[in-house]
């Protein structure tokens, strides 16, 4: 990558390389469940105000280093920061509120509150939600307001804005990560990690949320997201990471790690750029 | 069969001290369970801790009555705490171990001779009630309120109750519209999604097991100051069971729920027995004697239970359109 412009990793990009401007460092992070290591990463570092892609295997530990790093697991060893604060071993929820804010791979939405509700509960610093401010309404009622008012422009431009007063239980599967994503966005995160936002969204919402995320990094947000969608990747991500049996083995540009034979044999499939019919009716073929 | 007097005696449970004080420890529930997903099976050991508390001030620390108040409701915040620190930090169910096993432990901590000194042992404690009816400043009398008739002292302790369900339904409506309570529903449909927003769960969930600990503390000492004593046999697991039955029946994520349950529930009980009675005297039900009919009717009433959260899951008052989507 000669463009300077562009330029995401100080020198050329292998496993571990630094970053320009990075917004999150990640060193000897190791976490084993029993005698299996789940994430053994030695060094990471995601870049600032760009779109990330962590792929690899089912099994890679994608999923679990994205539980360290927020908190909701706790590594063996290990240490990171986030806008250069120390984050081991820091819990969740502060986690989230210096500005870290996760979705998951089975979509969290709280089912029986309605969509306002659940955008409303997104949002920071409401004095209300302490307990003795509560009895007191003048004293949250006008941040409520303000909350309120960011969650409605949120939702319309998630088109959920219909949905409004619906409970969240009565979305489909696509609306409720839509529902997710728009709940992370209403703290204004630095850095938004999403596991697997495509997982079960119909084709016709998949353009949208591509659109959601890319409109993310022109509002300033960093994005860290998993994904075994290929398209997605290659379509949104300026950057890619590649990780198997819990450690980074690849990373770099897209269009460049897709190239790299090794990862699309070892970490993608042979077939990564083959039609999945084409596969299927080629491997019935062979057994054929 | 006296009919009248049965229906009479079953009205009256409509606003008995009793019933309210099974109101409070449901409205206690409601915030545990209907609002914050907590799964507490030891509210009868919230409310003796309360009453223990409060009878033990006055009796043995000679405390005035206002003070023992406060030093039962502090008794119920701690106990609050010991439940909730070790286990809050785990997943729902081993609340419901803990406390269920931690009110029996409390109920024979109480029942120990060693303690007898200042806990009664198994007869309890009496005679803390003085101050109290002192307090009362209604007028010797008999008092007519409809079909009933009500002494001075009955009166002011009706009153009382119904007056400190008032004030916990009003601080329960508030607290639930308010954006605390949006996190407590938040936690009770995913405590994991409301942790990824920032929210200091555990710090919600002791929060919301003392309060609706401290309601059902208030409804202890209501019961004991009726009662003129204090027993451990009073706080069995069945009391707890009686307050699960109140808050399902009303609707458990209500504010009116706990209240109408609690009238329902009361009613039905004293109909029950007065019409069961009624046709055992009149040899109708030959296969029963007098004695098994007030253990028929708590058959009955398990019936009703499950019926009700096979059929009506939601409660009298609970919204059908939050539960139709529950899967």
């Amino acid at each position: 990558m000669a463009n300077t412009e562009n330029q995401i990793s100080v020198g050329p990009a292998a496993p571990g390389c630094k970053k320009v401007d990075p917004i999150l460092i990640a060193s000897g992070v190791r976490r084993q469940f029993g005698g299996l290591t789940a994430v053994d990463v030695a060094h990471v570092e995601i870049p600032r105000g760009k779109i990330t892609a962590l792929i690899g295997p089912n099994g890679a530990g994608k999923t679990t280093f994205f539980n360290l790093l927020t908190g909701f697991d706790k590594p063996n060893e290990g240490s990171w920061t986030f806008d250069g604060k120390e984050l081991a071993g820091v819990s969740s929820y502060k986690v989230a509120r210096l500005g870290m804010i996760r979705t998951f791979q089975l979509t969290k939405a709280l089912s029986l509150l309605t969509v306002i509700e659940n955008m409303r509960l997104g949002a920071q610093e409401q004095p209300g939600e302490s307990f003795l401010r509560a009895f007191i309404r003048p004293l949250w009622s006008r941040r409520e307001a303000q909350i309120t008012e960011t969650a409605d422009e949120l939702l319309k431009r998630f088109k959920l804005d219909a949905k409004r007063e619906d409970y969240a239980a009565a979305l489909s599967g696509g609306q409720r990560k839509l529902l997710e994503m728009a709940r992370a966005l209403m703290s204004n995160p630095k850095l938004v990690m999403l596991d697997e936002p495509m997982a079960g969204v119909n084709p016709a919402l998949t353009q949208s949320l591509l659109d959601h995320i890319k409109q993310l990094k022109t509002n300033g947000t960093s994005v860290l997201f998993v994904e075994h969608d290929m398209h997605m990747v290659r379509h949104i991500s300026d950057w890619v990471i590649v990780m198997a049996e819990g450690k980074v083995v690849a990373e770099g540009p897209p269009a460049d790690v897709m190239k790299d034979q090794a990862v699309i044999d070892a970490y993608l499939g042979a077939h990564a750029n083959t039609d999945l019919g084409d596969v299927e009716i080629g491997g019935q073929k062979e057994t054929n | 069969m006296d009919w009248l007097s049965i229906f009479n005696l079953a009205l009256g449970e409509l606003i008995s001290p009793i019933t309210a004080v099974f109101v409070m420890c449901a409205i206690g529930l409601s915030v545990h369970f209907g609002y914050t997903g907590l799964l507490n099976f030891g509210q009868a050991a919230f409310a003796a801790v309360g009453a223990y508390g409060m009878a033990i001030s006055i009796l043995t620390f000679k405390v005035p009555l206002l003070g023992a108040v406060a030093i039962g409701l502090v008794a119920s915040a701690v106990f609050a705490l010991i439940l909730g620190i070790p286990t809050l930090r785990l997943r729902a169910d081993y609340l419901a171990i803990v406390t269920i096993a931690t009110s029996e432990v409390f109920r024979y901590l109480m029942t120990t001779i060693g303690f007898a000194p200042v806990t009664g042992g198994s007869n309890g404690l009496s005679q803390f009630g003085a101050e109290f009816w002192a307090m009362n400043p209604i007028p010797v009398g008999e008092y007519a309120l409809g079909p009933f008739s009500y002494r001075h002292d009955q009166l002011f302790i009706i009153i009382l109750a119904w007056l400190l369900v008032a004030v916990c339904a009003v601080l329960v409506w508030l607290l639930m519209r308010s954006p605390w309570g949006r996190v407590l529903k938040g936690i009770r449909e995913d405590e994991d999604a409301v942790r990824s927003l920032g929210k200091n769960v555990f710090a919600y969930k002791i929060q919301a097991l003392i309060l609706g600990g401290l309601f059902a503390s208030l409804g202890g000492m209501v019961f004991v100051l009726n009662l003129s004593n204090v027993q451990p046999q009073s706080w069995g697991t069945t009391i707890t069971f009686m307050i699960w039955t109140v808050l399902l029946l009303g609707g458990a994520a209500t504010v009116l729920g706990p209240i109408v349950g609690g009238m329902v529930f009361f009613v039905l009980l004293s109909l029950t027995q007065g019409i069961m009675s009624g046709l055992v005297d009149a040899g109708l039900l030959p296969f029963l004697t007098a004695p098994q009919v007030g253990q028929i009717r708590f058959l009955l009433i398990g019936l009703a239970l499950m019926l009700l959260v096979i059929f009506r899951p939601q409660g009298i008052f609970g919204n059908k359109k939050e539960l139709q989507f529950n899967g």
